[in-house]
């Protein structure tokens, strides 16, 4: 790191416009506010996580407990996703930092609920387990939380069938590149009330576990893995992810918001309310074409379509990312049913040349192929206050589900 | 799989989209000789990649365990032999397809596939 891009930081940290002008080399040309500590503000740091290699991760701590204890640890490299819905955490035998024994969650039958939890880019797989859950000076109390622990039952064929577990990534070590991760999207369960249900409707995401083996459970809303944001007993229709803009670097810090218009540190302001629809999503335009589109802290790139489309090539050694051969500025234009569109611009650089730098974890101007779909990741957030309103919640911008910058 | 078939023929190939009883819908392309050469998915929940990818998702599998690099979480796109597959979306809406590069007809653009 330059003793320029030292300066810059600290002209952030002051929140000083004429400083912020000066930066540069971020993906927004915005600048924001970001909330300093009070009971509702959680500090998040991009840095490399806890295994040391993670680009573009967003974490936090979070402490947790057996519930009605003071049998308590607190965890960090969380993983801050809103692009998820509830907590879950990485067990120490699986290369996470989990050891307080939180009790396990039983069925009907006083068997244990096992939970395969899909991802993107693969699965979590482990015993759903109960936690009161403390983040800053917000607590949800007797929360189901998932275990990601593979030695804990035989991985279900039908659970398989979604792909890889994601602690498998790296034999023997942490694959998650996480020692969990704290989902504050905007929903409240991670399944919902197709969960509830018996028959071919039930995608398979619960399972009751007799000894090793596993079979497909119905699992009612208030027992599944949910967001910790919905159970606080204040602050708890949202929040707000507020991140520096930042040039390419080994770490920056932010807060995490709770609550949206229930303090006088997390007022929606002049931000664009963008309602999500039944498929949990909203649109943008590009080029005069409209795509799905979403926002998530938990991608770890702008994901959006295809080099045909873009005009920027894949990089030859990891398609999932681009390589144009310059830094290249791009817009594209937010838009939700009922509400405002808002032009972003950005900028994409190659993402070889980022990597090549072994000190950098924190990149602005990282992207990548999304075919026909456009995914708002973590660069979007730098330099940007996003909100995240929960399903059905009342906020000053109406009742969640949206996100709104 | 439970589902509803819906049957598009167009010049090169036909389109097969199949509705699951959880709300998913996966849109088979196959060729005048038979051939599934793209298969692409949209939905609540993943769709079952070991059917879809059928012998290829052991080398899917694989290429998934190998470190690229940087731990993420994100969009991935997965190169094998003669398959590419791209994995889209968060909880609660996933997409993504998965198509035989060599075998997509002429006329049909990889943009269309979805």
């Amino acid at each position: 790191m330059t003793n320029a891009t030292k300066l810059c930081l600290a002209a952030m940290g002051a929140s000083l416009a004429v400083f912020l002008a000066a930066c540069g080399g971020g993906g927004s040309s915005h600048q924001n506010t970001i909330a300093t500590s009070a009971s509702n503000v959680q500090t998040i740091t991009v840095n490399s996580g806890p295994t040391g290699d993670y680009a573009n991760g967003v974490f936090t701590s979070v402490t947790v407990c057996v519930p009605s204890s003071s049998n308590c640890q607190v965890i960090d490299g969380i993983l801050v996703d809103t692009g998820s819905y509830g907590l879950r955490l990485l067990s120490s035998t699986g290369g996470g930092a989990l050891t307080v024994p939180l009790p396990d969650q039983t069925g009907s039958d006083g068997n244990p609920i096992g939970e395969c939890a899909p991802f993107v880019s693969g699965l979590t797989w482990g015993p759903v387990a109960t936690a009161d859950i403390t983040v800053s000076g917000e607590k949800a109390s007797s929360l189901p939380v998932q275990v990601i622990d593979g030695t804990f039952a035989t991985l279900p064929k039908q659970c398989a069938a979604f792909g890889v577990p994601e602690q498998e990534t790296l034999s023997g070590q942490n694959g998650l590149g996480a020692n969990g991760i704290l989902g504050v999207g905007p929903l409240v369960q991670d399944c919902g009330s197709q969960c509830a249900q018996t028959g071919s409707s039930n995608p398979g995401l619960y399972y009751d576990c007799a000894g090793t083996t596993c079979t497909v459970t119905t699992q009612a809303l208030a027992q599944q893995v949910q967001n910790p944001v919905a159970s606080f007993a204040t602050d708890n229709n949202g929040v707000i992810v507020e991140l520096p803009q930042t040039p390419t670097t080994s770490s920056v810090s932010g807060s995490l918001v709770f609550g949206i218009g229930t303090q006088s540190n997390n007022a929606l302001g002049n931000a664009t309310v963008f309602p999500i629809n039944s498929n949990v999503e909203f649109s943008t335009g590009f080029k005069g074409q409209t795509y799905p589109a979403f926002v998530d802290s938990g991608s770890n790139a702008l994901f959006f379509l295809d080099s045909g489309t873009t005009s920027l090539a894949e990089c030859s050694d990891n398609s999932s990312f681009y390589c144009p051969g310059s830094n290249t500025t791009l817009s594209a234009t937010p838009a939700s049913t009922g509400s405002a569109s808002e032009t972003v611009k950005f900028t994409i650089g190659n993402a070889d040349s980022l990597f090549s730098d072994a000190t950098a974890f924190v990149f602005p101007t990282l992207g990548g192929p999304n075919s026909g779909t456009f995914d708002w990741g973590l660069p979007f957030f730098f330099g940007r206050n996003v909100y995240t309103a929960i399903n059905g919640k009342s906020t000053p911008g109406g009742q969640g589900p949206y996100w709104a910058f | 799989m439970q589902a509803r078939v819906q049957s598009t023929p167009h010049s090169a190939y036909s389109l097969h989209e199949l509705q699951s009883a959880t709300g998913r819908t996966v849109r088979e392309y196959v060729s005048l000789a038979g051939t599934v050469f793209a298969v692409a998915w949209k939905g609540p929940y993943p769709p079952n990649l070991q059917q879809l990818l059928g012998s290829q998702f052991e080398q899917y599998e694989q290429a998934m365990k190998t470190p690229t690099g940087h731990a993420s979480h994100g969009t991935a796109t997965i190169q094998l032999p003669n398959l590419v597959v791209q994995l889209s979306g968060h909880m609660g809406d996933y997409s993504g397809r998965a198509y035989i590069p060599d075998k997509v007809p002429a006329g049909l653009s990889l943009e269309s596939i979805r």
